[in-house]
């Protein structure tokens, strides 16, 4: 039987993991061993902005064993990712180049949306009570040590993602720095995450009823999942469960509440912590159920490389709930949902009928599909500038699933749809050239399509297109006037034509 | 009547009380006439050498305690002060029973089988005293270092246990003073020599009567005045500051030289010594006087082992029993096809050793095993585990091994085991920062056809071939996916890894252990409370955890039926209304050491069985790392219980626990003997020749036949 065995490793701000899996036929992954060592990044980076010396060699040193244990279980890929820690250190590429020369494990920095998506993934690998949770209007709370990410479903769909800087570690430093009390220590913490989380819950939670909440940590889980362990398969907390906690958590010296949980006494504060922002959470959202998965980041990584490894089908499509995010944005900003709908109709049969020619995959479809949805957010704040101002709202808001430079990306092909097109070379900032020709030639498809719409009327009610040696024949249906459509239909095809070299024509097929 | 606190110390039996106890049984053992004859002397060794080390680790650790002016009391309500004070007492009554045992009961037996032991060289006829003086002089004399002590000598530094003969001497002519001078009875010779031989009786003499004789050639220029042999103890419990020790390596290495310099606390000297060389040595040694022990016989009654080993009189030892092959394994299987098709159950020394060796051995040759792990606590001198694992290690399988270097007494032993693997390329760790590692797990991980698989060993012994053969305990060797992954993650612990966040099957201390059997043992309170059956049977080695005791004495009044076999110390008490009527507790010391650890719980009918390394002693359940694991399938619990209830039945070799704190045989009243170790002996050669004797032969042949095409 075809087996394939891949380690993912977690350069977590609190922790270092490794698990190792084994992938054998669809649908079969299999964990053969996790291994974890606690290892306190975080506030490093947090408090002082770079990773100590001791720290960098306790670090390499980790990685090396978990090295040793890749090569144990003869392990031919990885994926290491780092996470926040690593991310904000001040000298990132230097931290990552030093951990393979000494190692020879690539850490990959994964920016906080990839990060959330792919926990998000792991949650979705749950299966069966992932489903049905979700039909049901459901909260999921990532808890991480730098910041925590709160994303609302609704009718099986993720409707919006955000990240608030209230992680564990950071909400400790405080707490440090402030030298609370214990007995004051909840209601500081508290304090400091309502500041934010009401404003959160005014924008976008409203008068939404959320039944349910996951909650993705690696603090509270352990406890979580033993004790759903023992319940015998009762598979969600009451909030009468995380009562009862409290009173172990409130009562007991440090000693008796590590028996109590089954988990090491040095994590007890940061326990504490994660329970306090689930406790304040779940009432602020009024709350019922609470499920803990139990998962971790490295699950996701597995997830994502089976999917890569096509091990997996597709039970749940990510893509769209990238979609969903970003429509939910344009909602915000009173993008209009009937234009974004007849675009993405023309973008999209314009970019599948020009493969052949410029090469792009399924993923730059879906940027494509994005910058449409998003593409006059701006107007929002400013109807002149709309291109600028569509580029600063896109690049300030996190869509969950696209990394920092996808979302980039998206984000330029937005602004050059309005804006003139600015060449690399020109001060494209760090753009390389690969992403900067996935934007020209974005930009070239939405630019022509958006002129197809130029009156906002939408007067085209289908599209068809087709490649015929040089030309790009785009046949419409339509009785009305097109006469500002062609306009500028032909105003843009110069671009269009410099960067494929292909000549669009418009044909209006009129039906008596 | 008010509520019964279970933790009364009037409900519980000091430790070394109850230590002493176990060794007077050993000690009966010796004086059983239906036992063979050599035997017993082999079991009176076996009470001297358990004295020794009791002495060294806890009457020494007792007596630090007192010069810290440690005042806590012990779990019966003792201070350190009241439990020597008690100790004094009864060690001398041991000694006392130990040297009558010899002196009336086993010399003159020996002497009518044909041995006769020279007690004194006075004894020797004036050849055999020419033969014993030939040898002083060609064997004995080039290695001793004889000592005089006088105002510009200090006085000699006497080594810990070893023998040494002491003399008053005085200066030839000019002599008034007496001197002291001694010898040390030199270990390299063997302590036992045979005489040229008689007639119908072998003779032998002790080599310190021989040096004894020979005195006066050691000090050419003195008049011996006297010789007597003696012997000391010193305090040895060896505590090592775990957290400063950068190195555990060297400072056990340190430790070790250290041990022999400690407080004497022990001085053995022959019973009819000189007064005025015994307060020399009194003064010398700042000994008081409960401290000495006057014998009367031989000091160091190990010597008897030397003697059991002596050759001939096979007819005085019992018949020899060879472990026998277990029959899911025969010989030359390939293991773990053979684990594949179930989890297999040892039981050794019924069982031999050998396929835990094998499973070691083949995981080293197979192409397919990607990683060996094991812990190794005790191991026997030349070992072939750790010949396979270097084996496994230069055949680039990835071997971690934990070898504990706390192993009392045997650390010098593992230090040149643990150097010799990481030669050959082993990861080895030195044992846990303020743990002991006492678990004894295997985890072999081999890449198969359907992906890695596990194959897991689990036991309640050492891997110690030798000890194997003497030990009696269980061995499981299995696949199964939870255990594996358990296996795990128990090494990854052990190389310093996080906990993983659920365990399947297997129990840690000094994690979750404690809390697991106190968790188990309340269970079966409420269904006794719910007028449900309820019972519990437990065999392990000792027995003084409180709480788990305490735990046992609620449960008991809850009407839990409870029937514990603990070989060794046990501080509950029997008998006591309203606490501990249903609790029965039975010993059983035998040819073999009982070692196992065994615990069965009733649950409702729907038993559960585990084994594990762990006895229910505070120091097993919280400063070491112990593994208890579950049996789950029904025939292998079925053979569990089998041995449990064996053991129950036993009415030869097993002493039950009286109302007034003392042990007494089990009275047979007109039932068939039945002997526990006996039976399982038999059982095992049964099984095994079921198994291997070969099908017999069948009486017609059968012609090969050309059949047409």
């Amino acid at each position: 039987m075809n087996i394939r065995t891949f380690a993912a490793i977690d350069v977590g701000s609190y922790e270092l993991t490794i698990k190792i899996f084994e992938f054998s036929g669809k649908d079969n992954m299999r964990e053969i061993d996790c291994v974890s060592r606690r290892l306190d990044l975080g506030s490093d980076t947090y408090a002082r902005g770079k990773i100590s010396n001791e720290k960098m060699d306790e670090l390499c040193r980790t990685l090396k064993d978990f090295s040793d244990i890749m090569r144990t279980y003869k392990v031919k890929e990885y994926k290491a990712y780092g996470t926040s820690a690593i991310r904000e250190t001040e000298n990132t590429t230097i931290v990552q180049d030093q951990i393979a020369q000494r190692t020879g494990i690539i850490v990959e920095t994964l920016g906080n949306s990839e990060q959330r998506f792919l926990d998000y993934k792991s949650v979705a690998s749950k299966g069966e009570t992932f489903r049905k949770i979700i039909e049901e209007k459901t909260a999921i709370l990532d808890i991480g040590g730098g910041s925590i990410q709160l994303s609302l479903f609704d009718n099986d769909t993720l409707v919006s993602t955000q990240n608030l800087r209230l992680g564990v570690l950071r909400l400790q430093d405080y707490l440090n720095r402030f030298a609370v009390k214990g007995s004051q220590k909840e209601e500081l913490i508290n304090e400091m995450a309502m500041a934010r989380l009401d404003t959160y819950k005014r924008l976008y939670v409203k008068d939404k009823e959320i039944r349910n909440l996951i909650v993705v940590d690696d603090y509270l889980s352990p406890w979580a999942v033993r004790k759903r362990e023992a319940a015998g398969g009762k598979e969600y907390l009451e909030t009468s469960d995380f009562d009862k906690l409290f009173e172990v958590l409130h009562s007991h010296n440090p000693v008796q509440i590590a028996r109590a949980m089954a988990i090491p006494e040095e994590r007890i504060g940061l326990v504490f912590i994660s329970a306090v922002l689930i406790k304040y959470i779940a009432e602020l959202l009024g709350i019922q159920r609470i499920w803990v998965p139990g998962v971790t980041l490295c699950d996701g990584i597995a997830y994502e490389y089976a999917e890569k490894i096509r091990m997996f089908g597709g039970e749940h499509d990510f893509d769209e709930d990238i979609i969903a995010c970003a429509m939910n944005t344009s909602k915000r900003y009173m993008g209009s949902r009937k234009r974004s709908e007849a675009l993405e109709n023309f973008t999209t049969a314009i970019f599948d009928s020009m493969k052949r020619v410029h090469g792009l995959g399924k993923r730059e479809r879906l940027y494509l599909r994005l910058a449409v949805i998003l593409h006059d957010c701006g107007k929002y704040i400013s109807m002149v500038n709309i291109g600028e101002t569509s580029f600063q709202i896109v690049m300030a808001t996190e869509i969950i699933g696209l990394s920092d430079k996808e979302r980039e990306i998206v984000a330029n092909v937005v602004r050059f749809n309005h804006s003139r097109f600015v060449y690399d070379g020109q001060g494209m900032g760090s753009m390389s050239r690969e992403s900067f020709l996935v934007v020209a030639k974005l930009t070239a498809i939405l630019r022509l399509a958006n002129s197809l719409d130029r009156s906002h009327k939408q007067k085209l009610k289908s599209l068809k297109a087709s490649l015929k040696e040089n030309q790009l024949i785009l046949t419409v249906d339509t009785q009305e006037d097109l006469t500002l459509e062609r306009g500028f239909f032909e105003s843009n095809s110069d671009f269009f034509q410099e960067v494929f070299s292909v000549e669009p024509v418009l044909k209006q097929r009129k039906k008596f | 009547m008010g509520e019964i606190d279970f933790y009364d110390a009037k409900y519980y039996t000091n430790r070394e009380l109850s230590w002493i106890l176990f060794n007077r049984r050993v000690l009966n053992e010796a004086r059983d006439k239906n036992i063979p004859l050599f035997e017993r002397l082999k079991f009176l060794s076996i009470t001297a050498s358990n004295l020794d080390e009791f002495f060294m680790i806890r009457v020494a650790s007792l007596k630090d305690m007192v010069n810290a002016k440690y005042q806590k009391p012990d779990i019966a309500g003792m201070t350190p002060k009241e439990q020597l004070a008690h100790l004094d007492v009864a060690i001398h009554e041991v000694v006392e029973l130990q040297y009558s045992t010899y002196n009336r009961s086993l010399v003159p037996r020996l002497k009518l089988n044909g041995l006769q032991i020279i007690g004194c060289h006075e004894e020797l006829s004036k050849k055999e005293a020419a033969f014993v003086d030939k040898y002083f002089e060609e064997n004995v004399y080039p290695v001793l270092t004889p000592m005089a002590v006088d105002s510009s000598r200090p006085f000699p530094l006497i080594r810990n246990k070893t023998l040494n003969i002491a003399a008053l001497v005085r200066k030839k002519d000019i002599g008034e003073e007496l001197e002291f001078a001694m010898v040390q009875v030199p270990s390299v010779l063997s302590r036992v020599v045979e005489l040229p031989a008689g007639q119908n009786t072998r003779k032998i003499i002790l080599l310190e009567e021989i040096i004894e004789r020979n005195i006066d050639k050691l000090f050419l220029n003195y008049d011996i005045v006297c010789a007597y042999p003696f012997r000391i103890m010193r305090n040895a419990d060896l505590t090592i500051e775990e957290d400063e020790a950068a190195d555990l390596l060297k400072e056990i290495e340190k430790q070790l030289k250290k041990r022999q310099w400690g407080e004497a606390i022990r001085l053995e000297v022959a019973s009819h010594c000189d007064k005025r060389l015994l307060k020399i040595l009194k003064e010398e040694l700042r000994i008081e006087p409960q401290n000495i022990y006057a014998i009367e016989g031989p000091l160091d009654l190990t010597v008897l082992m030397k003697i059991y080993g002596m050759e001939g009189f096979g007819h005085l030892k019992a018949p020899g029993y060879t472990p026998q092959p277990v029959p899911q394994l025969p010989p030359g299987c390939h293991i773990f096809d053979e684990i594949l098709k179930g989890d297999i159950l040892l039981h050794h020394p019924y069982q031999t050793f050998a396929p835990v060796v094998d499973f070691i051995r083949q995981a080293a040759k197979d192409p397919e095993v990607l990683a060996i792990k094991q812990t190794l606590y005790r191991v026997s001198g030349n070992s072939p585990i750790i010949a396979a694992l270097a084996q496994a290690a230069e055949n680039g399988k990835q071997v971690t091994v934990l070898v504990e270097l706390k192993a009392r007494f045997d650390e010098e032993n593992n230090i040149v085991w643990a150097r010799m693997l990481e030669k050959a390329g082993c990861h080895v760790i030195y044992g846990l920062v303020g743990l002991k590692t006492h678990s004894k797990i295997t985890l072999v991980v081999r890449r198969e056809e359907d992906g890695i698989r596990r194959y897991v060993h689990l036991g309640t012994g050492n891997y110690n071939d030798a000890t194997a053969k003497l030990y009696t305990d269980i061995g499981l060797l299995t696949c199964s996916e939870d255990i594996g992954q358990d296996a795990t993650a128990v090494f990854n612990m052990l190389s310093g890894y996080s906990e993983p966040r659920v365990w399947n099957k297997l129990t840690l201390a000094p994690l979750w252990l404690k809390d697991r059997f106190r968790h188990l043992i309340a269970r079966e309170k409420q269904f006794a409370l719910d007028g449900r059956p309820a019972r519990i049977i437990a065999k392990m080695n000792a027995l003084c955890d409180q709480d788990i005791i305490a735990s046992l004495y609620e449960a008991s009044a809850a009407g839990v039926k409870i029937d514990l076999i603990v070989r060794g110390i046990c501080c509950l008490k029997t008998g006591i209304p309203g606490v501990s009527e249903n609790i029965t507790v039975r010993s059983i010391v035998g040819d073999f050491l009982e070692h196992s650890r065994i615990f069965y719980f009733e649950n409702d009918e729907h038993y559960e069985i585990y084994c594990g390394s762990a006895d229910w002693m505070p120091r097993n359940l919280e400063r070491r790392v112990e593994i208890m694991f579950p049996v789950d399938r029904p025939e292998l619990k079925e053979r569990l219980l089998h041995i449990l209830q064996t053991q129950l039945n036993d009415n030869v070799k097993a002493s039950v626990l009286q109302g007034d704190g003392n042990y007494e045989k089990v009275t047979k009243r007109g039932r068939q003997p039945f002997a526990s170790q006996e039976a399982f002996c038999r059982e095992a050669e049964n099984e095994a020749r079921a198994a291997f004797e070969e099908e017999p032969a069948t009486r017609t042949f059968v012609p090969e036949v050309h059949h047409e095409a």
